[in-house]
């Protein structure tokens, strides 16, 4: 039932009207402000789960983009920043999870398939086409004889 | 009354699932054509009796009988009639209802078309079939009864969410289930073959248009979806990575390699036991999608009926289905014959490899769409999947993919040579060098990757064409075009076609990934802003009404590149069901989508204004709508059709009756 | 060998379906908190009226353990809570909180009208000291031990049951580690 009524209540959030950024939240230097937007957009919203703070139109959001541009122009990097946040919430806000010993398997999937994959489908292919290779059997003597009366005679033995 | 008439012809309908799933099967067992013709005459039955049911609920609906729950809870008597009708699939019930009557169709048309096949081969398939419908109608039945009564009855019910009553939505969920659905008849075919311990090229010549139907209408499925959640969620993203999504996009890719490797098994006879294990593996991934939009497991901006109860039954169901498919696999698949012989330079080898892409693919979506439960299972941590993830790993897939999509249908079966190929794609190469040139010189070298993004787009496009030049001797001496032109089958369209569509796609989301271009500002009415070279101003904010809902209007004035024009931007109120939605303003136009959605501002009298040019944006429906085209090509080819011998047989019999 | 190739399938089918088993019976929607075993963050508050001068520190959460509830006057389930939290006061539970994203004279009078559970009370409205604790909404309970440590985060209201089967046990336990 709780779960019911969190997606319901995320339901509600997303059909609201979308506002993400406000004009008065944006910095007035554009560098940091898009730098902002690149961080925002990396950062999960916690109470809504399938957003970017950037997308988000949520207060708790909201917060966070705030506190985003804060942190920025009180001159910290971006990954102070996004540090500054997982410090609060956990790995679970970055939308790209860090590589780590838990996420290897997930980052190297696309690996994961290619490379035993594609050894197999070469060994695949060799059989395949080795077997198509193989020379014929040479024709014994008498095949040979038969074979060229077939062709002078046009007819079978 | 119609809601018991409805329950009834459901239990009845199990019934006869679970007679279609034994009967038949022993019946080929024992070369007894009785109990085989059984398992027909209770999937043409089942059939009936889910259409009666699922007519009984869409009755309930659009007379607006609130005894029924379900139906309270999702129509409101102020609800438009398309709405309430459409209201029949807005439920997981009525959804499920839904999926079950697709089935049963499906089912029905086996039963129906198939009496050409081997009779064995018709009643395992129809078993395989029936056993998913009882598990289905099983479902249905046990954990979501459409057809419970309330009491006491309610004057009026609670309306369906207002972001569902949607033209575009109305359709999707049916497309969806046609195309997951559809790939049940291949995942039938797989295990009936199985079963048999053999396969043949009339095999591949049934499954082949079922797997093209089913794909036809999970393409258009998806790019609905897409183009639903772009105008109506408000925030002009067209694909979100969210885990709902990726359900459908998984099948997708899957179902895209199964067509092409049904396709060299059907004219080659090789990669036999590969066909069949994508077969399998496509429908279940379909059903691994059901899970996840109605267990809870994830959550999703999709929210559907988050049951885990539900979950459990779906997943031990999918454990049944595909565990038992796949240990039947790997028990039987071994032994079959291994196909016709090829070399690594031929069509059979370039759709091996695409396949080899397209399943890495989906292992990328599976892993990133499953990794946060498997994680929270080991570890109990939590983590996320988003955009960045499949940024950095999908779409390096699909390059590789895409640039090789060209090369498929310009190699040779059995065996080619790279000078040959090279040279049938030479004017291609041209095109597409020449673009990417261009790309890099008009765009600056710090849009090389949109560049080359759109150069893959021509790339594909240019291949397409080269396809179809070739084939109508153009450049070629003493060439009668007209005739050639005339007599291209259907089938050779459908490629070019299908490749083109995709190129457009390439290039729509490149545009939109690289150059989209947005703005927010607070406006009043009478103020003017300057934004992708236009002057577009707020003439007027205010209140609107709607049959069921009250809205606050924004009027655009938009001028500059042309014509003025006006646009509009609502925010809706829906008081029966208290729920907001964006209906942003859209100008479509050939170069791009100017997008405005209006929200709340904290200055009285004023609105916060989001502007958004999207360019080439439809071009990613529209490429998907081309690629769909080519699949009803495809379709439509006589020999495709032949395939479905129905015809052929009737044909045979009036000949018959006529000597 | 070949054989072996065709065990592959069932075999990751197999091990994908039971983890996805054990993932329905976990609910994705609770997240772990930052905090457990580390020091409460720093932070001084000021109180809900201008009467109240003592308002909330970190320095607050010395001696024994407590519980810092996160409240609002906007929260729905809050309301459910509160009765719980003015039987839990009644059992000499000392609870401090903390009005989280919330306008103090708001948070004062839906205090008064309901009863004040709390020792000390904390106004937060722009919500920082919350985002510090980590905080989705409201309301959250934290468990902290004597030496300023969180021991525990509650997500949603305090139910009979949460605190007799976690809550409590945590609390007696703590008692006599101090």
């Amino acid at each position: 039932m709780r779960r019911f009524v969190l997606g319901l209540f995320c339901a509600l959030l997303i059909a609201g009207p979308v506002a993400a950024v406000l004009p008065e939240e944006q910095l007035a230097d554009p560098v940091l402000e898009a730098r902002a937007r690149a961080i925002s957009q990396e950062l999960r919203c916690v109470v809504c789960q399938n957003q970017s703070i950037d997308d988000s139109d949520a207060p708790l959001a909201a917060d966070l983009r705030a506190i985003v541009r804060e942190r920025l122009s009180a001159g910290d990097t971006d990954e102070e920043v996004m540090a500054h946040i997982v410090a609060r919430y956990g790995n679970f806000v970055l939308l790209k999870p860090p590589l780590d010993l838990q996420t290897i398997l997930l980052w190297s999937a696309p690996l994961l398939v290619l490379i035993p994959g594609g050894l197999g489908l070469a060994l695949y292919l060799r059989r395949r086409s080795r077997a198509g290779a193989a020379d014929p059997t040479p024709l014994s003597a008498e095949e040979r004889r038969a074979l060229a009366a077939i062709l002078k005679t046009g007819d079978a033995p | 009354m119609s809601a018991e008439i409805g329950q009834l012809a459901l239990i009845l309908a199990f019934m006869l699932g679970l007679i279609q799933g034994a009967a038949p099967l022993l019946g080929a067992h024992r070369g007894d054509s009785v109990l085989m013709s059984l398992g027909r005459a209770s999937a043409l039955l089942q059939m009936a009796f889910v259409v009666l049911a699922f007519g009984a609920l869409a009755t309930a609906y659009v007379t607006m009988d609130f005894s029924v729950e379900l139906v309270a809870r999702h129509s409101h008597s102020t609800q438009p009639l398309p709405y309430r009708f459409a209201a029949t699939w807005g439920s997981h019930e009525g959804s499920m209802l839904l999926w079950v009557l697709i089935l049963a169709l499906h089912g029905g048309a086996i039963a129906f078309f198939g009496r050409t096949l081997r009779e064995t081969l018709q009643a395992r398939v129809l078993a395989v079939q029936g056993m998913l419908s009882a598990a289905f109608l099983g479902f249905c039945l046990f954990t979501s009864n459409p057809f419970s009564r309330l009491s006491p009855i309610p004057l009026d019910g609670t309306e369906l969410n207002p972001l569902l009553q949607d033209p575009g939505l109305v359709m999707h969920p049916p497309l969806l289930y046609l195309g997951y659905v559809g790939f049940s008849v291949a995942f039938s075919f797989a295990v009936a073959a199985l079963i048999e311990g053999r396969v043949d090229a009339a095999w591949a010549r049934w499954v082949r248009p079922w797997v093209l139907s089913a794909w036809i209408s999970l393409t258009v499925g998806i790019a609905l979806g897409s183009w639903w959640a772009y105008y109506e969620l408000g925030w002009g993203g067209w694909w979100f990575w969210d885990p709902v999504e990726n359900a459908s996009l998984m099948p997708w890719l899957m179902g895209t390699a199964l067509l092409h490797s049904a396709l060299v098994l059907e004219k080659r006879g090789a990669l036999i036991s590969w066909t069949i294990l994508l077969a399998i593996l496509t429908f279940s991934l379909s059903m691994i999608g059901t899970f996840l939009v109605r267990s809870g497991v994830l959550t999703s901006v999709h929210a559907f009926a988050v049951d885990p109860e539900r979950g459990a039954y779906i997943l031990v169901f999918i454990l049944i289905a595909t565990g038992s498919a796949l240990g039947l696999y790997a028990w039987r698949a071994p032994a079959m014959r291994t196909g016709a012989l090829f070399s690594p330079l031929s069509r059979e080898a370039g759709i091996t490899l695409n396949n080899l892409f397209l399943l890495a693919a989906t292992a990328t979506v599976f892993l990133g769409t499953f990794y946060p439960v498997f994680i929270d299972v080991l570890s109990g941590d939590k983590i996320s999947v988003g955009p960045p993830y499949y940024a950095l790993t999908f779409a390096p897939l699909f390059v590789p993919l895409l640039a090789l999509v060209a090369f498929g249908p310009m190699l040779n079966w059995k065996r080619d040579t790279v000078r040959a190929v090279l040279t049938r794609l030479r004017w291609p190469i041209i095109v597409t060098a020449v673009a990417a040139v261009i790309g890099v010189v008009v765009f600056g070298i710090a849009d090389v990757g949109a560049a080359l993004g759109i150069a893959l787009g021509v790339w594909l496009i240019a291949a397409a064409f080269m396809l179809l030049a070739r084939r109508w001797g153009i450049g070629r001496k003493g060439a009668e075009t007209g005739r050639l032109i005339r007599t291209t089958p259907l089938a050779f369209w459908a490629v070019a076609v299908a490749h083109a569509g995709l190129g457009v796609t390439t290039i729509g989301v490149t545009a939109i990934t690289a150059w989209t271009d947005s703005e927010v500002v607070t406006m009043v009415p009478g103020q003017t802003v300057e934004f992708a070279g236009r002057r577009i101003t707020l003439d007027a904010l205010g209140p609107a009404t709607g049959p069921n809902y009250r809205a606050d209007q924004a009027r655009f004035r938009v001028e500059g590149r042309g014509q003025p024009f006006l646009m509009l931007s609502e925010k809706r109120f829906y008081p029966s069901s208290q729920t907001q939605t964006t209906e942003a303003g859209i100008r479509g136009e050939a170069m791009g989508n100017l997008y405005i959605s209006v929200g709340e501002s904290a200055t009285l009298g004023a609105a916060t204004v989001r502007l958004w040019w999207h360019p080439l944006v439809g071009w990613i429906w529209g490429g998907a709508l081309i690629m769909a085209l080519g699949g009803v090509l495809s379709l439509s080819d006589r020999r495709t059709r032949l395939a479905m011998p129905a015809r052929k047989a009737a044909q045979a019999r009036a000949a018959e009756a006529a000597a | 060998m070949r054989r072996l190739a065709f065990i592959i399938p069932v075999v990751l089918f197999l091990m994908v379906a039971a983890a996805l088993g054990l993932g329905l019976r976990r609910d994705p929607s609770i997240l772990p908190s930052m905090l457990i075993d580390r020091p409460i963050p720093t932070f001084d508050l000021p109180g809900l009226t201008p009467e109240d001068t003592v308002g909330l520190a970190s320095s607050d959460f010395t001696g024994k353990p407590v519980l810092l509830n996160v409240f609002a006057s906007w929260c729905v389930a809050c309301v459910i809570e509160h009765p719980m939290l003015l039987r839990l006061q009644a059992q000499g539970v000392t609870i401090h909180g903390l009005d989280w994203k919330d306008e103090p004279a708001a948070g004062a009078e839906w205090l008064a009208q309901r009863g004040n559970p709390y020792t000390l009370i904390g106004s937060d409205p722009r919500g920082r000291t919350g985002i510090d604790f980590g905080v989705t909404g409201a309301p959250e309970t934290f468990v902290i031990d004597g030496h300023g440590r969180v021991r525990y985060r509650h997500v949603g209201p305090i139910t009979p049951e949460v605190w007799t089967e976690i809550l409590q046990p945590m609390m007696d336990r703590l008692e006599t580690e101090t």
